[in-house]
């Protein structure tokens, strides 16, 4: 394999697998300090039990979080070299404020919650909390902004061929980042949701000690699950619209539209091979006109196919790379402009179809749950556990579509922005030797195997220990409240 | 400006230094301070509270080169490739080492993880010294900043004696830290290990300086002689706070004979990259500029706060049970 496939999947593991962990941080993190205020407020042991419970199987995720971050920002130098030198006028700044900002307060507030709990006064303690919660969502905003401006380039004028910026509030403002921040957040939410649910549903069925603690937590997650669902369908249109805009290619992939339809119906489900741009032997179920009012808010409306929108690509972008032996095989060859469609088609399938199990789920839990019922069939907790890995898996499914929707661009232009600045994926490799990329491949992938196996392991350990293996044990005068 | 970004970039090594090296000292010798398994969490709960927001001074430092210097970012994070690997590699293992170590009542278990610290407190210590002296001293990199040869370019005579200078410099420093923050057995023996130590582990690090400064090294050779005669005196705070002054010293050093430049190409004096060539624009330094200066002093205070917090010594009779 060529560096540049070696790169693009060690890129693609290393930050699917991150986004397992940070999702659940983000919206455990703001669940967990609610339940903390909830008892500073009300002195109702419940709630202290449920932030002890609940902050526990946050902490085992967040290291893992913690450490797989810091290789991305190697990462972009390491192995995206040119890419790096191409837009670090503008890409550079939203991390190093990330950095600044928000993983200081992070990374330092942490700490203080988790020794802190005798040291400092309880108001002082929740603050931490808070602050560790809210700086991961700062974190969240800054990294979309740097994602978003590779998908649509704002804030900037060419000097000396590369993209200068011009206006950081514009990269912090773009519309693009604006709508993904909800969403992601609203992801955020849905997978810690569903967490909730799916452990107390579990302990709710054991008869656990703390039937409470467990009721709790689980009217917790559904109303939260189903909150956030609503805001993830409506984000989710919103970015849509966007995405028509900015890049039509990417959502026509995402239908595997080959022909311009007027008006454009939504494919549910297709039977035959999407990979081919030419439309032959594929049966799909479509809703008619529903795509027309995806991307425009009206029925009748056109949506542009694949075929119409690569001789546009090639007319605007140019129709071979550039002969330079940086570029290998690529070199002077035609350029692609029809992103993997298997992969874009069915991502986006299994983002809002996971999604919408998910949802469904909630919203049958939250039924089933009323008023204080437990139903006794074993497939209560089973249905409640096997919900965990649906928000996880639609929010990886959607992260793989929106990305391997804008290839070949790394940097996709901005239809509306000024000329020349995009940059082709293939551009944006370091001129490093496959060996070396491969040997991080498998080092990271092999620790991340490893780790995954730790961590579930751990997270077993302490859901099932339940609230006793959680509290801290009556301890003589002087010892710590807690250590590692 | 890029002066002023020069400078800052060397000031948050500084902290990465001064701040995770310690908490790497404390790591490669869990098993050499802390005899048993009460021993080895006295030491762990040292740097329980504060080793990750340490290691936030190594992620800005690199993002703020990655902002203010990206062409510095691009060329050497890519010249320097394997080694990085590594030491994400040990820095992975040993951020959940600490976190998990505990969590699972099992000598195994616990011997898997003290191995992890020891090994990623040792491999990480070596890959930033290796990393720092690279940049100081130069590499093989062509017009474009890519480097010329073969992957292991950066290991050389002179990077390995600066991958020693920091990994020593971590082991006393961390010897001082427990002296500091321990009581009982366990800060006799740390302050023993650091003055034993000290001869031979601070030799690369005077050795590095040498080479690049000739006798500036002897000004922090007496800085650290300093700090370990504070040490035999029993003064552990003015041994750990000249250990700071040392590494100030050295990073001041190290930085200031780079400067202008950012990292020497040792093929053609023409394609070294400076801080002119490699800077990001003015606008974009600006913008940076005024969040790291709202941004830092209130770093600076509420870190300090977190080490205020946590101040008081701690021995074995402070451990409580894990879970």
């Amino acid at each position: 394999m060529e560096v540049l496939e070696l790169a693009r999947w060690q890129f693609g593991i290393t930050t699917v697998y991150h986004f397992l962990m940070v999702p659940l941080t983000i919206g455990l993190s703001l669940l967990v300090a609610g339940m903390q205020t909830a008892w500073v407020r009300t002195g109702n042991e419940r709630y202290y039990k449920m932030t002890k419970f609940w902050g526990k199987l946050l902490l085992i995720n967040f290291a893992m979080g913690v450490v797989t971050g810091i290789v991305q920002e190697f990462q972009f130098g390491m192995a995206w070299s040119a890419y790096s030198r191409f837009v670090g006028d503008v890409f550079g700044a939203p991390l190093a404020m990330e950095g600044i900002v928000a993983f200081f307060v992070e990374s330092t507030f942490l700490g203080l919650w988790i020794f802190g709990w005798d040291k400092l006064p309880k108001k002082v303690h929740l603050a931490c909390a808070w602050a560790f919660s809210l700086a991961t969502m700062a974190s969240a905003y800054f990294i979309l902004a740097a994602n978003s401006w590779m998908q649509h380039p704002v804030g900037i004028e060419m000097h000396e061929g590369r993209p200068r910026l011009t206006s950081i509030w514009a990269v912090l403002t773009n519309n693009t980042t604006l709508a993904a921040f909800p969403h992601t957040i609203a992801g955020a939410f849905a997978v810690s949701a569903a967490f909730l649910v799916g452990i107390a549903a579990w302990h709710l069925h054991r008869k656990s000690e703390e039937e409470r603690v467990w009721r709790s937590s689980l009217k917790l997650g559904t109303w939260v699950g189903v909150v956030a669902f609503s805001a993830l369908a409506i984000s989710g249109d919103l970015q849509g619209k966007l995405m028509f805009e900015q890049q039509p290619m990417k959502m026509a992939a995402a239908e595997a539209l080959c022909h311009t339809e007027q008006p454009a119906s939504f494919s549910i489900f297709a039977i035959g091979d999407v990979t081919r741009p030419d439309c032959e032997n594929v049966k799909s179920i479509t809703v008619p006109a529903l795509l027309s009012f995806l991307a425009h808010n009206d029925f009748t409306s056109e949506v542009k196919g694949i075929q119409d929108l690569v001789p546009m690509y090639q007319e605007k972008y140019g129709e071979f790379y550039p002969v330079d032996e940086r570029l290998g095989e690529l070199s002077g060859q035609p350029i692609d402009y029809v992103p993997a469609l298997p992969v874009t088609y069915w991502g986006f399938r299994l983002m809002i179809g996971f999604g919408g199990i998910s949802a469904g789920l909630g919203v049958l839990m939250l039924w089933l749950t009323r008023k204080n019922r437990t139903p006794t069939g074993w497939w209560f907790p089973a249905l409640g556990l096997a919900g965990i890995a649906t928000p996880f898996l639609a929010n990886s499914a959607g992260w793989i579509f929106t990305e391997m929707g804008r290839q070949p661009f790394v940097v996709v232009p901005n239809p509306t922005g000024i000329d020349g600045v995009w940059m082709f994926t293939a551009q944006a490799v370091s001129n490093s030797t496959p060996g070396e990329i491969l040997t991080s491949l498998i080092a990271l992938t092999t620790v991340y195997s490893v780790l995954a196996v730790v961590e579930i392991y751990l997270i077993r350990k302490y859901v099932r220990g339940g609230i006793p293996g959680v509290l801290p044990q009556k301890t003589d005068d002087g010892a710590l409240a807690f250590a590692y | 400006m890029e002066t002023l970004w020069f400078v800052l970039i060397a000031v948050l090594w500084l902290g990465y230094l001064f701040l995770e090296g310690f908490d790497f000292g404390v790591g490669m010798l869990l098993p050499v301070l802390g005899r048993d398994n009460a021993e080895r969490r006295v030491m762990i709960n040292t740097i329980g509270p504060v080793w990750d927001g340490n290691e936030v001074w190594l992620i800005v430092a690199i993002g703020a080169t990655f902002a203010a210097f990206p062409g510095w970012y691009a060329a050497l994070l890519s010249a320097v490739y394997l080694p990085l690997t590594l030491f994400l590699i040990a820095l992975i293992g040993r951020g959940v080492a600490f976190d998990y170590r505990g969590k699972v009542d099992n000598p195994r278990w616990r011997k898997a993880w003290d191995f992890t610290i020891v090994a990623g407190s040792w491999i990480a210590t070596l890959c930033v010294g290796l990393l720092i002296s690279t940049t100081v001293l130069g590499l093989p990199i062509d017009a474009n900043g890519d480097r010329v040869g073969s992957p292991f370019a950066a290991i050389r005579l002179d990077t390995i004696v600066g991958a020693f200078a920091f990994a020593g410099y971590a082991l006393v420093h961390g010897a001082v830290f427990t002296a500091l923050k321990t009581e009982g057995e366990i800060r006799e023996r740390a302050r023993r290990v650091a003055i034993t130590l000290a001869p031979v582990a601070l030799l690369p690090l005077i050795a590095l300086l040498a080479i690049v400064a000739g006798l500036w090294a002897g000004v922090v050779a007496l800085i650290l002689a300093a700090a370990m005669w504070r040490l035999l005196a029993n003064r552990d705070g003015q041994s750990f706070a000249l250990m700071g002054l040392a590494i100030a010293a050295s990073v001041a050093i190290l930085f200031g004979s780079l400067y202008p430049n950012v990292l020497p190409s040792t093929l053609n004096d023409a394609w070294t990259l400076t801080i002119a060539n490699t800077a990001s624009s003015p606008y974009t330094l600006q913008v940076i500029t005024w969040v790291a200066g709202f941004g830092t002093p209130a770093v600076l205070v509420y870190q300090g706060w977190t080490y205020w917090v946590f101040r008081k010594r701690i021995g074995v009779k402070h451990i409580p049970a894990a879970h």
